[in-house]
């Protein structure tokens, strides 16, 4: 309840480390999609594509894929980070006012959640939705639209779980950080 | 709460000590002091005394480099984290001069966070939390963020929150200190009130000297040791000669 009305107070703050993870996420869900798409294009195309040559496309879009969302992770890890020396003063307010470390761990890491959960989804749609012009322009309807639901909805998911977990993972620190503060050193730091 | 002992808070030979590379800053040179329940004390001291310091000794949030702080008995020197975070949140009240609300909260919830952190059940808090804003005389801001209230306001926001959970001390630290004259004013008779009608124990830190005409005792500190102990009889003295 707390970390979402602080979500919402500093929402541009949060929309940047919410970019972050948006970004990630939305290029891994055009790799998925793209894949799923090219394995279609592929399989009604005369001419068919060897198996080693898609298989070496799809290892060096994976490689990248990994680079970027260990690049948003560092990214995302940073602005939170920032998000916690910018508090210094809240988070010692509230221990002096009874908060325990475990309360203040929470409180980053229910708001990253939600951040996490939030722009995972967006940018899987994002990504999607790219892939799909692309494939349609490119290759058609048939292509386009012949990926099934259920692999689309498995695609949702994955992206959803890879970005909420890295989003935890790169606030576990910051979080660590902000609990441990003793109140009185937060309430001198003057910001 | 805590039962009869007549000192609510002592300190035995506090003493802290800041290591600024390779000097080491004595900011508490052995403070005993005993504070009687129910009773309004000043801390009086030019800045860098170790006013500040005293308060984030006894208020628990710094630990001293020697000596003891009881409350209630109890040396919290010997209280693990989450028995200080309890002590902090049950039995102290803090007021701070720059008033740190949480700026992202409204009042009423500023008021009820340290009831979040007691455990006490929503509905019951925002009941008392309405209450308690009600006593410090805003019943009618209920809802408004700290930014769009005045200064004054937001320190009586900062005291209703201070009396949260019921606590049987309250330390402010230079609570008037970024207050002009009339709403400095409005908080100190507040304060005091609330020492004469719920039996409060108030420590403050400052140099207002409106602030002395209501306490009980002023103790007077200079160079991180107590330099005298004025009653109430005396201060009235020393006021008129100012």
């Amino acid at each position: 309840m707390i970390a979402l009305e602080s979500i919402r107070v500093r929402f541009w703050r949060s929309m940047i480390t919410a970019a972050g993870i948006f970004l990630g996420i939305a290029f891994l869900s055009s790799v998925l999609a793209g894949s799923a798409m090219s394995e279609i294009a592929n399989r009604l195309s005369p001419e068919k594509l060897t198996t080693e040559v898609r298989a070496a496309a799809q290892a060096r879009n994976m490689w990248l894929v990994v680079m970027s969302l260990i690049v948003c992770t560092v990214g995302i890890s940073n602005s939170m980070l920032m998000s916690v020396t910018e508090r210094f003063k809240e988070i010692g307010t509230m221990k002096c006012l009874g908060a325990l470390d475990s309360f203040v761990r929470r409180l980053f890491l229910i708001e990253a959640a939600f951040l996490g959960i939030i722009a995972s989804a967006i940018g899987w749609f994002v990504g999607y939705l790219g892939m799909f012009l692309l494939f349609l322009i490119r290759q058609g309807w048939a292509v386009a639209a012949g990926v099934s639901l259920r692999s689309v909805l498995m695609d949702l998911v994955t992206c959803v779980v890879v970005g909420t977990i890295l989003t935890l993972l790169a606030t576990v620190f910051p979080a660590q950080r902000a609990s441990k503060l003793p109140p009185a050193a937060a309430l001198r730091s003057e910001i | 709460m805590a039962t009869g002992s007549e000192y609510i808070v002592r300190t035995k030979d506090v003493v802290k000590e800041y290591v600024m590379g390779n000097n080491v800053l004595r900011a508490l040179d052995g403070i005993t002091l005993d504070i009687r329940r129910g009773e309004y004390v000043s801390l009086m001291g030019p800045s860098g005394s170790g006013k500040s310091t005293l308060f984030n000794a006894i208020g628990g949030l710094d630990k001293p480099t020697s000596g003891s702080v009881f409350i209630n008995e109890v040396d919290i020197a010997q209280l693990d984290a989450a028995e200080l975070a309890y002590l902090r949140c049950r039995q102290i009240g803090y007021i701070f001069q720059t008033f740190n609300l949480i700026p992202v909260m409204t009042a009423l919830e500023n008021v009820t966070l340290p009831m979040v952190f007691a455990g006490v059940p929503t509905d019951e808090g925002i009941e008392r939390g309405i209450k308690l804003l009600e006593l410090v005389g805003l019943g009618g801001r209920l809802h408004h963020k700290p930014t769009e209230l005045s200064g004054g306001q937001q320190q009586r926001v900062a005291v209703a929150r201070s009396l949260a959970n019921d606590p049987s001390i309250i330390l402010a630290d230079e609570p008037t200190g970024n207050l002009d004259l009339k709403t400095g004013k409005e908080i100190i008779e507040l304060l005091k009130r609330l020492n004469r009608e719920n039996g409060v124990t108030i420590i403050s830190a400052t140099h207002d000297l409106k602030m002395v005409d209501v306490s009980d005792r002023v103790v007077h500190i200079r160079d991180g040791r107590v330099e005298r102990i004025e009653d109430r009889s005396e201060i009235d003295l020393v006021v008129g000669e100012m």
